[in-house]
């Protein structure tokens, strides 16, 4: 039993959706994307209820040279997109019942037992994970696939990826795995390859690491996601003012009323 | 904005449609009989085709969700702010010897808001027969925890000041009566303090961009708002002679008025919803009813004598009230807004257009 983490290499994606289909189907998901949504191959947009993983299509502007491609073509990534399964999760930190919790496997895991659906995760995911099916009326995510793991298989999507472009593992061992991969891209030429791992803001890394070429941003992978956590100290103390001037201005109004009475 | 299209998967138009069929007839009929094609083709729902950029972010697909709440949360901040300041206002009257019947209508409307603000929170869960989840963990680094807690204490200590009360009045003084409404009527003081304006809180530490740039004012500002409704619904109730009241309301109105002109004249991209479109309006017809509004009926009724006085402190306690009601209905519309602006939660400036 250990730490683990997935590494998606979106330099290894072909954009098969076997991982889609494998969650779904391990899971027991209802479909939810058989229209197109207009932008390249993409059903669904963004993960969400009834999309615990998500294949983006990114179709960038044309770069000659760029993967190969002939100069008036757009070049295309794909980048199977998950739950963050944040070090510090503001889904878990705001749940006032309790059922979101870490695993021993580090990652995020709803018990859909016991939440009763007040929708305050779905605000506090930095990443715009959670989501709130409507039908059910409980939030849903990925799992980190928490009975495979518990049984020592791996999560279905990994099961299910055909390229590898989705590993997974015990995570300080994925770091190395991605580092080394990151020098291979590199040396090979392909300089825009990064890794993303949200080490540097407020959620200290994610149990959902990424390698994508360009600009995150363009995968929707935000560039200093923070744990709402941090705001909490500026709330209360607001908070605490407001009550402080509700108590001392009633105690002031009505002190001054009496005496104005000559009482 | 315009230029990266809505995402909305269902109603993109199917190709090959009815147009674009008809359209192949004709490509077909061409090529038969010139054994050529000048024309162009079909037009592919969706072309020309959007791409991915650091400017354009994930096609413009928004990456934060919006709150799954429904009618029932901003009239649960509503009710909530209006309940936890008369509150501690009917508790404060009592300390300091005011007019019983103040007191007593005080109490009546923290009452009030004690069992209808739970009931909206209830039927707003996704699963309606757990609420009592809510209460098998307390969690001080969620606000929504400490709102649920405070909202039983609450509704504990001023249902029961309520009710020992209301028992005292129609079977005389009791001993165990009044210590209930004692002990009911300090738990509703020290819980509806915070439970006044922790729904500032609430918001205010989320992903949510507008909200949590506002967290500094979200709190004090429901307070405030809360305490205008409050003083309003007591001035409806009669209490329109009372000066300790007509204080309190310029205070608040005040406020109202400082944190209206501090949202019109920010400059930060993020507030935008909070002034321009259809949330933008609703803010500030909240912020103009109770704030400028509010205050201008209050100058107007203290400068003037008699029952002219009391009509115009009348209207600015609806004024007040009306004013807080949509000031949460507002907030709660920009955030939704907020949610959905792309560009905030993946930090692209609005300028790169």
């Amino acid at each position: 039993m250990s730490v683990t983490a997935f590494l998606t290499d979106s330099t290894l994606c072909i954009g098969c959706k076997a991982c889609e289909v494998a969650c779904k189907e391990w899971n027991g998901i209802g479909e939810d994307g058989l229209d197109w949504s207009g932008f390249s191959y993409d059903n669904t947009g963004a993960v969400g209820a009834s999309t615990w993983r998500h294949v983006k299509f990114v179709e960038h502007a044309p770069e000659p040279g760029f993967g190969g491609n002939a100069p008036e073509l757009n070049s295309w990534a794909f980048s199977s997109d998950v739950c963050k399964h944040c070090e510090e999760a503001g889904c878990l930190e705001a749940c006032p019942t309790g059922a979101i919790i870490r695993t021993e496997f580090g990652g995020v895991y709803v018990q859909p037992d016991i939440c009763n659906g007040c929708g305050y995760c779905v605000v506090a995911c930095p990443f715009g994970v959670v989501d709130k099916n409507r039908d059910d009326g409980r939030a849903f995510k990925c799992t980190f696939c928490y009975d495979r793991q518990k049984a020592g298989l791996v999560p279905a999507c990994v099961k299910a990826c055909p390229t590898e472009s989705i590993k997974f593992g015990e995570i300080e061992n994925l770091r190395g795995k991605a580092r080394e991969r990151m020098a291979e891209l590199h040396l090979r030429g392909m300089t825009d390859a990064t890794f993303y791992d949200a080490s540097d803001s407020s959620v200290r890394g994610t149990h959902a690491m990424f390698i994508v070429r360009g600009d995150p941003r363009s995968y929707n992978l935000p560039p200093k996601p923070e744990v709402p956590t941090i705001y909490l100290k500026k709330a209360w103390t607001s908070s605490a003012i407001g009550a402080g001037l509700l108590l001392a201005g009633s105690l002031l109004a009505f002190l001054f009323e009496n005496r104005g009475d000559g009482r | 904005m315009s230029e990266v299209p809505k995402f909305r998967p269902a109603s993109v138009r199917r190709v090959p449609d009815a147009a674009s069929e008809l359209r192949l007839i004709e490509i077909r009929r061409e090529a038969e009989s010139r054994g050529q094609v000048k024309g162009a083709g079909i037009r592919p729902s969706g072309s020309p085709f959007p791409i991915a950029s650091p400017e354009t972010g994930y096609y413009g697909i928004p990456l934060l969700k919006r709150a799954p709440w429904t009618w029932e949360i901003p009239l649960y901040f509503f009710t909530g702010g209006v309940a936890g300041a008369a509150a501690v206002v009917g508790a404060i009257a009592d300390y300091t010897g005011a007019d019983r019947g103040l007191v007593r209508d005080a109490r009546w409307i923290a009452a009030a808001g004690a069992v209808i603000s739970p009931a909206l929170l209830i039927a707003d869960l996704g699963r309606p027969s757990r609420f009592l989840n809510m209460l098998r963990v307390f969690k001080l680094q969620s606000p929504m925890s400490v709102g649920a807690w405070t909202l039983v204490g609450f509704a504990s200590g001023a249902s029961a000041a309520a009710f020992a009360q209301f028992m005292q009045e129609r079977y005389g003084p009791l001993l165990p009566l009044r210590v209930i409404e004692n002990a009911g009527q300090a738990a509703s003081l020290a819980f509806g303090l915070p439970f006044s304006n922790y729904t500032g809180v609430l918001i205010g530490a989320t992903a949510i961009p507008v909200w949590n740039e506002s967290v500094d004012e979200l709190p004090i500002h429901f307070g405030m708002s809360g305490l205008s409704a409050a003083v309003g619904m007591l001035e409806l109730m009669g209490h329109r002679k009372s000066r300790a009241l007509q204080w309190l309301g310029f205070g608040a109105a005040i406020f109202e008025c400082l944190e209206e002109l501090r949202i019109e004249t920010h400059r930060l991209a993020c507030l935008d919803p909070l002034r321009k479109g259809g949330s933008g309006a609703v803010v500030r017809a909240g912020g103009v009813l109770s704030g400028p509004l509010a205050l201008g009926l209050r100058v107007l009724s203290f400068l003037s004598r008699g029952k002219q006085s009391r009509e115009l402190r009348k209207w600015a306690a609806m004024s007040a009230i009306a004013g807080s009601l949509i000031t949460r209905i507002g907030w709660l519309y920009a955030g939704n807004v907020s949610a959905r602006d792309w560009r905030q939660a993946l930090r692209i400036p609005r300028s790169s257009e």
